[in-house]
């Protein structure tokens, strides 16, 4: 059966996209933000995972305003990256998984999340970065299932359907017969806006909530609506959605194993953590 | 009733109607091709996009309060600022009215 390792949360700014193309590792304002993936890259090559299930929202790559889904799942054998008009390089693509692609979005729709299928889906900088920050120089070594949710276009979902979507996704991998390691990774936030008079808005405080309480009260979280979270955390704040998403699919014991937060990275509070996912004493075996 | 929140303008119905052809135009920009043709011509992109009166002229002065005003997304508005050279601390710089430098300290500012 599959086994759920973790999970990995990054910030996904452009502007890092950037700096990786000109391997700015250790230029002293890019450092702080490189430095905390140290960390990342020791654990995965003890966790050596097969998947990964990206969280992240699209930001007008694969979707348009046209028709913009709240939740869109990936179903691809390979998931290509193209130019979005803001000069970040166009990465190598990522290979998919449409098996657990097919599983997951059967068990989705089952579990009453109606979520949209895409066969084809381009994959922007929200998945990119995380993943050339996860394993940089090198060949994606994992398949991906990307996930993407609305933070674009309100109404956007609750923070509370966010962690459920996550949730349902974590039972759904439990169930998975083929033998896989599978991490979760959410890409986004944390505090940030770049629109109107509020741009460069950083609230550190609440950052700092958000951080210790998505590792063992999570719910505490859903408590704020999605204007409540624009006010505390910025208008593209709210893609701490995504950090919800992968943590709901945590379905066992969840500890924070790192955690690195620095600002600013561009306009944004950045911050990138480590969750392990063990399994709850009395769960059954996978 | 909720609360606005000040200095910002949620991206709803209201304002997806309102910019739907400002930010199909700016979608456009995806492609290179198209980022030159916007370059060659303007105002024949703006017209070839439908964008209102309004929504051209704020999209011609670079003018970022007056293109959300006009129901830009700021996602899209970006891609049409990276044409300029213009980075998402240049945008803010001009939103608020500060010097780029004022801007970026302020955002240093905050981590402190």
């Amino acid at each position: 059966m599959a086994t759920i390792i973790g999970g990995v949360a990054t910030t996904h700014v452009p502007s890092i996209g950037k700096a990786i193309a000109e391997k700015k590792y250790k230029d002293p304002y890019w450092r702080p933000f490189f430095d905390g993936f140290n960390y990342v890259h020791s654990w995965l090559s003890r966790e050596k995972p097969d998947v990964a299930v990206v969280f992240y929202n699209d930001h007008g790559l694969n979707f348009f305003l046209d028709k913009l889904p709240t939740f869109a799942v990936g179903a691809a054998a390979e998931y290509r990256n193209e130019d979005e008009g803001w000069g970040i390089p166009v990465s190598q693509s990522a290979p998919g998984d449409p098996d657990l692609s097919w599983h997951l979005i059967n068990s989705l729709v089952a579990d009453e999340f109606d979520v949209t299928m895409c066969q084809e889906m381009l994959i922007d900088h929200a998945v990119t970065i995380p993943l050339q920050l996860i394993w940089p120089d090198q060949a994606f070594p994992v398949k991906i299932v990307p996930v993407e949710i609305n933070t674009v276009q309100h109404p956007l979902p609750s923070l509370k359907r966010a962690l459920a979507l996550g949730r349902s996704i974590g039972r759904a991998i439990e169930s998975y017969p083929k033998n896989l390691r599978v991490m979760m990774i959410g890409t986004g936030g944390l505090s940030h806006q770049l629109d109107g008079k509020r741009a460069g808005f950083i609230n550190k405080e609440f950052d700092k909530l958000c951080l210790d309480k998505i590792v063992d009260e999570p719910e505490a979280l859903t408590r704020y609506s999605i204007h409540d979270w624009v006010a505390e955390s910025g208008a593209q704040g709210v893609e701490f959605l995504n950090w919800m998403a992968m943590r709901g699919a945590l379905t066992g014991r969840v500890r924070e194993a790192h955690r690195n937060y620095h600002i600013p990275i561009s306009n944004t509070a950045a911050a990138t953590a480590v969750y392990t996912n063990e399994k709850e004493v009395g769960q059954k075996a996978a | 009733m909720q609360q606005d929140v000040p200095g910002t303008t949620f991206f709803d119905g209201v304002q997806a109607q309102k910019g739907l052809a400002l930010n199909r135009m700016c979608f456009s920009f995806n492609s290179a091709e198209n980022r030159a043709a916007y370059l060659k011509d303007k105002d024949a992109y703006c017209r070839k996009y439908g964008l209102t009166e309004a929504q051209r002229k704020a999209v011609t002065s670079l003018n970022v309060l007056a293109m959300i005003e006009e129901g830009g997304n700021i996602y899209y508005l970006a891609k049409l600022a990276g044409i300029f050279g213009l980075n998402v601390q240049d945008v803010g710089a001009q939103q608020t009215g500060m010097t780029v430098e004022a801007f970026k300290s302020k955002l240093q500012a905050a981590g402190v």
